[in-house]
């Protein structure tokens, strides 16, 4: 990561409102989840909950780049895209307590995020399930001639998947416009990349079925703003799909339910140091674009935000049990 | 579509049926394309899209590479973009290859998003055996299919339904899987010319009669309606109920059927155990177990994967003759 040495004020990273505006959505994620942490311990969250800690500058920087029609298709490590996504904290909030204010009426929980409203196409918890969706999204916007964006985010566990090969064939024979970001955050579950993938350059890879495949430092918002703004401007351009890999890492355990057997914590700690939230700081401070309190001020605005979330999620309700069966079957006709 | 106003009855295929069903959808919905594996240049792994690509183009018949999961997937997240695509599996073996999208996605997602996203995809596909096509080609699993909560499951008998059943399936909000058995493809029978869509919630009796009732669905509708006839010349008179649609079924008019018969025999190509004629009997033993005379029975295919040989797979499917022979064992 070398950072660029040019002279300081006259070439600065990032206007000071954009940089601060990265960093507070960033901040959002990391304190939102920590909150979450502390609500499963404490039981308010159940089910299964994958946290994000470490790799919330790919959400940030991609979602920078979309528009409001465009759609999103995320995994069951999505609290980030939705966040940064603008689904409302209050409405995610609820759906990790269950409650019928969440934002899938509760019936999604953690691993299943829905929003109509901002395209959020979930919350997919089988790896490499969303990679069809977004390829169907796709198809879907080149029929109609649509300009829209469709960006599909998956593991490099997704990658040892069929799905990710049939996809990817189709995405390029099609040619249709979806975003594909691979976030390499280097295991598939607890199992490490050499072990799972025979060509472990997963970016060349990927380049094989004929799509532009960038490689990008996931731990810098800035490069995965830059390289997803390339990726959205070629789409939009009719240029067909577009491939990023964001190599990244997270810095918990891949679920509540983790030993982390599979990783020392010297290699978590020399990952720690590339931590994309206090490199952003360092780097805005740096620009003497930020100072230390406006970095406080936006600890204050995000820890009020997450403050009124539990406050939404402990007021919410619980679906009547007599509701039950509904959602099984669509209850109007939509077409 | 006829513009003839007055009911013209015109002498088809169950095979055209189908593709006239799926060239009027394409005409009234622009929306509407088909995509599948040779559906287009090569005309259909059973010609039932032959020659539409020309009328069409590649675009609305959309031939798809060997990925059944890749392009079914394709389909659910288009039918979220706003198109209603139909989408042809080759075999129901096949489709096994595409069940993480069916059930994990098209199937689920309306509830998994409390009720914000709805999945309007139709999927076809053929299923069934009785051309020697062996244990890969030839399984009758639309019964598994029925057991998912989500999607409804039609398997049209006849050549009104494979007219008919299309039109309603692409107005479902929610995904609708059609099975198709090949054995039906070349069958003739009459439509109406200018023929619209079905009602796909209600079960039909094909035949009426007093002593027994036949519950079937797909070609073992015709199988069971030849045992009824041979039956009939010994004075017994079956009463032959189609169910049409596996999911939801039609309880009521098999139970309604069963409280004037006070017999039930279930003909079903697929499996006995776990099956949809174990449904089926559960059902009638909630519903109806006091008008019972006798035990409710099954005919079904033998529990072997499906053989090569002709007289083997004979011997493993439902026939007219298995068919008699229960009957005539319930009814003395």
């Amino acid at each position: 990561m070398a950072v660029k040495t040019a002279k300081r004020a006259a070439t600065p990273p990032v206007k000071r409102d954009h940089g601060l505006h990265l960093l507070h959505e960033m901040l959002r994620i990391r304190r939102f989840e920590e909150k979450c942490a502390e609500l499963y311990s404490a039981q308010k969250i159940r089910g299964f909950m994958h946290l994000y800690d470490g790799e919330e500058a790919i959400a940030v920087g991609v979602m920078e780049i979309l528009q409001p029609d465009d759609a999103v298709v995320a995994t069951y490590r999505e609290h980030g895209q939705a966040l940064a996504r603008g689904v409302p904290m209050n409405s995610i909030m609820a759906e990790m307590y269950g409650k019928q204010e969440g934002c899938s009426r509760g019936r999604g929980g953690s691993m299943h995020l829905f929003d109509a409203k901002t395209r959020f196409i979930g919350g997919n918890a089988i790896v490499g399930g969303g990679l069809g969706l977004a390829l169907g999204l796709g198809l879907a916007d080149k029929k109609q001639g649509k300009a829209h964006v469709t960006a599909c985010f998956f593991g490099d566990g997704a990658m040892a998947e069929g799905a990710f090969h049939e996809v990817m064939n189709l995405a390029v024979l099609w040619q249709v416009p979806v975003m594909f970001v691979l976030e390499n955050n280097q295991y598939a579950m607890g199992t490490a990349l050499r072990y799972s993938h025979g060509e472990t350059n997963l970016a060349r890879r990927a380049g094989s079925y004929g799509l532009p495949a960038e490689e990008v430092d996931g731990m810098d918002v800035l490069a995965v703003e830059k390289a997803a703004k390339q990726a959205a401007v070629a789409i939009r351009a009719g240029e067909g799909p577009q491939f990023l890999e964001c190599r990244t890492f997270r810095f918990r355990a891949h679920s509540m339910f983790d030993a982390e057997l599979y990783r020392s914590k010297d290699e978590v700690d020399e990952w720690r140091k590339r931590d994309p939230i206090p490199n952003f700081i360092r780097l805005l401070k740096k620009g003497n674009l930020v100072t230390d309190e406006d970095v406080n001020a936006l600890e204050h605005k995000v820890a009020e935000e997450i403050q009124e979330a539990v406050a939404f999620a402990e007021a919410g309700t619980l679906e009547p049990v007599e509701e039950l069966t509904r959602f099984v079957y669509s209850e109007r006709v939509t077409s | 579509m006829s513009t003839v106003a007055e009911r013209q009855m015109i002498e088809i295929t169950y095979r055209e049926a189908m593709r006239d069903a799926i060239r009027d959808a394409l005409k009234r919905d622009e929306r509407v394309f088909l995509m599948g594996e040779d559906v287009g240049r090569y005309g259909g792994g059973f010609a039932v899209t032959k020659g539409l690509i020309n009328e069409f183009g590649p675009e609305r018949i959309l031939d798809t590479p060997l990925s059944e999961l890749g392009f079914t997937g394709a389909g659910v997240g288009a039918s979220l973009g706003g198109m209603r695509p139909i989408v042809e599996i080759m075999t129901v073996n096949f489709s096994l290859l595409a069940l993480d999208q069916i059930l994990n996605n098209a199937a689920s997602m309306l509830h998994m998003s409390g009720g914000q996203f709805n999945v309007p995809i139709v999927i076809r596909m053929a299923t069934g055996a009785g051309r020697q096509l062996a244990a890969q080609h030839a399984h009758c699993l639309e019964g598994w299919y029925a057991h998912i909560a989500g999607i409804k499951v039609v398997t049209p008998a006849t050549v009104e339904d494979a007219r008919g059943m299309l039109w309603t399936a692409l107005e479902d909000p929610d995904p609708v899987i059609i099975f198709e058995n090949p054995m039906l493809y070349n069958m003739k029978g009459t439509v109406s010319a200018d023929a619209g869509p079905v009602d796909i919630n209600r079960a039909q009796v094909r035949r009426p009669g007093r002593d027994i009732t036949i519950i079937t669905y797909s070609y073992s509708l015709f199988k069971t309606l030849e045992a009824a006839e041979m039956l009939a010349k010994e004075g017994i008179e079956a009463e032959v109920i189609d169910l049409r649609t596996l999911r939801p079924l039609d309880d009521e008019t098999y139970i309604s059927s069963i409280a004037k018969t006070h017999r039930a025999l279930i003909v079903d190509e697929g499996w006995r155990s776990g099956s949809i004629s174990a449904e089926i009997m559960a059902r009638i033993m909630e519903q109806a177990f006091y008008e019972l005379d006798t035990p409710v029975q099954r005919v079904c295919s033998e529990e072997v994967p499906m053989p090569y040989p002709r007289h083997l797979e004979e011997a493993a499917l439902p026939q007219a003759d298995k068919i008699v022979d229960a009957v005539k064992r319930m009814v003395r």
